[in-house]
């Protein structure tokens, strides 16, 4: 018996005729051919997510951002006159990567008034304009005002800041992000400001952890002791059920209702919880953020828990019912292997009592996270395998069914354009 | 001169300050992952009856202004929450089919 509303298809799969019910190929997460053919496709043509607007506090402020899958450092900086804008973090003198502390394999942040430079002094605007070419009597017809930085593509929403490596993007952001992730714009993203973040070197192909995250199918029997101690809360054959399922072009989005455990009586909760007052689905104390959240629980359902939007093609955003919020991000460096980045952010704690509560959801995000982490090189083995060309996926694995068909199609139309033949 | 490193309202807590008061994350990960289940268990055991009036001492002060002792105990409730998992769920040190992944905090607020 479903305890919510299904549309009058009877499934949500069927929903979306499009999508089909048969059997799936993950042949696309295990493929190198197909793996070179996606990172031009996909990454180096779709908004990509590269941080928020918080890690700019102030003109003059600067982050770079490694883009692995493509290759790419990315310099994000906000200019003398506030804006935000993006380059390749590589000076235009002999190709040195510009801008780096410690090593230049890594990602550096702060505050400048000029880019400078290690290998042979030559100065960069925050606009990007090349300010100070030492010695320049000694180059050829050189153009100074020809040598800036090559700009990137950049653009923000609601705080997150995108760029697009397309020489001309085919859609703007907002364009992209259509009205479904559009319509979280007001959602005040800004007020969480308190971020902890989380870095993994996974041995899967990227897709195979965005799959583990689109789907709850998989937490009762992978996450048996999340619910509580007791023997009910640990059963895992426990049948999930999604409250609302949502797709808007390449997007997708599930609503799930809410554990509550800010109401459950003491037996039923790890002592660690009770104590903190906090837990998987975050600090029980909400902080309060006015009674009008734009964009979140879209179908109304009464026991709201958490929106978890997938924004194409890497990002995801899971929005808690105690008012704080997630993103995932997913950067390929192989066929097989990625870079998993989690940042959890929270309303700024005030006391020790809420930092503690926002320490015991960070400390538990690690926990059950490590457990999806580590059964993915066991997915992506078992898939390299090839025992199987198609798998079998259910009505709750729908977001999973349209993000490999929605990668297809992406890859297929970059093969027409290019002249390669699709099959 | 007193060389103790946690307020004197938890002096009972002293032996626990070397080893637990820990500053950050991957400091308190690390060990509680070279710690046996006895050591954590002591650890738990010690702090969890404490834990309330602890948070209360803390809650005194501003958090981005506490006293270095007031800091120590709040690194201690920290490691409580750390080790609380091995404890409480998991009943060894290491997550449960976590297999070889592995997750480093690079970011987070202090204290």
């Amino acid at each position: 018996m479903a305890r919510f509303q299904r549309p009058a298809e009877g499934t949500w799969t069927e929903h979306y005729p499009r999508l089909g019910t048969g059997p799936v190929s993950f042949e696309d997460s295990i493929s190198p051919e197909f793996y070179a053919l996606e990172r031009e496709a996909i990454f180096e043509r779709t908004w990509l997510n590269v941080g928020r607007l918080e890690q700019l506090p102030r003109n003059g402020s600067y982050f770079t951002k490694d883009l692995p899958g493509v290759r790419k450092s990315v310099l994000v900086s906000r200019d003398t006159e506030g804006h935000v804008r993006a380059f390749h973090n590589v000076c235009r003198h002999r190709g040195n990567r510009l801008v780096w502390e410690g090593t230049p394999r890594g990602e550096s942040s702060g505050n400048a008034r000029q880019f400078v430079c290690k290998y042979h002094g030559w100065r960069y605007g925050l606009d990007g304009a090349c300010t100070y070419v030492h010695q320049k009597s000694e180059f050829f017809d050189l153009k100074q005002h020809e040598l800036g930085l090559a700009p990137i593509h950049c653009d923000t929403w609601a705080g997150f800041i995108f760029v697009n490596l397309a020489a001309e993007p085919r859609q703007t952001l907002s364009e992209y992000l259509g009205p479904m992730v559009g319509s979280l714009e007001g959602y005040p993203f800004d007020q969480m400001t308190e971020r902890y973040s989380f870095r993994a070197e996974n041995d899967s192909n990227w897709k195979v952890f965005i799959d583990a995250f689109q789907e709850y199918y998989h937490v009762p029997p992978l996450h048996t002791h999340q619910l509580g101690p007791t023997p009910e809360a640990q059963n895992p054959e426990y049948e999930f059920e999604g409250a609302h399922y949502a797709i808007d072009g390449p997007h997708r989005m599930v609503t799930t209702s809410g554990t509550y455990k800010h109401n459950w009586p003491a037996e039923h909760l790890y002592p660690a919880e009770a104590l903190s007052r906090s837990g998987s689905t975050g600090p029980w104390d909400a902080p309060d953020l006015g009674d009008s959240l734009p964009g979140v629980n879209p179908s109304g359902i009464s026991r709201w828990g958490i929106d978890n939007f997938q924004v194409f093609p890497n990002l995801e955003i899971l929005i808690y019912e105690r008012n704080w919020f997630i993103t995932y991000r997913y950067w390929p460096t192989s066929h097989n292997t990625h870079v998993f980045e989690g940042d959890l952010h929270f309303v700024p704690a005030k006391t020790a009592r809420q930092r503690l509560a926002n320490e015991y959801a960070a400390v538990t995000f690690k926990e059950y996270a490590l457990q999806d982490c580590g059964t993915l090189d066991g997915t992506q083995m078992g898939l390299e395998q090839r025992a199987f060309g198609e798998f079998p996926l259910n009505d709750q694995e729908i977001l999973v069914r349209h993000f490999h068909k929605t990668v297809g199609e992406w890859v297929d139309a970059h093969r027409c354009e290019r002249g390669v033949s699709t099959r | 001169m007193s060389d103790a490193l946690l307020p004197s309202e938890f002096a009972d807590l002293e032996p626990w300050a070397a080893t637990w008061s820990l500053a950050t994350e991957p400091e308190r990960w690390e060990r509680r992952m070279q710690s046996s289940m006895a050591e954590l268990q002591a650890f738990y055991d010690a702090l969890f009856p404490r834990a309330e009036d602890a948070i209360a001492y803390c809650d005194g002060f501003v958090l981005d202004d506490m006293p270095e002792d007031a800091e120590r105990l709040l690194q201690l409730l920290h490691s409580l929450l750390m080790v609380s998992y091995a404890v409480e769920v998991w009943k060894q040190p290491e997550v449960v089919h976590c297999g070889s992944a592995r997750i480093d905090r690079i970011l987070e607020p202090r204290p």
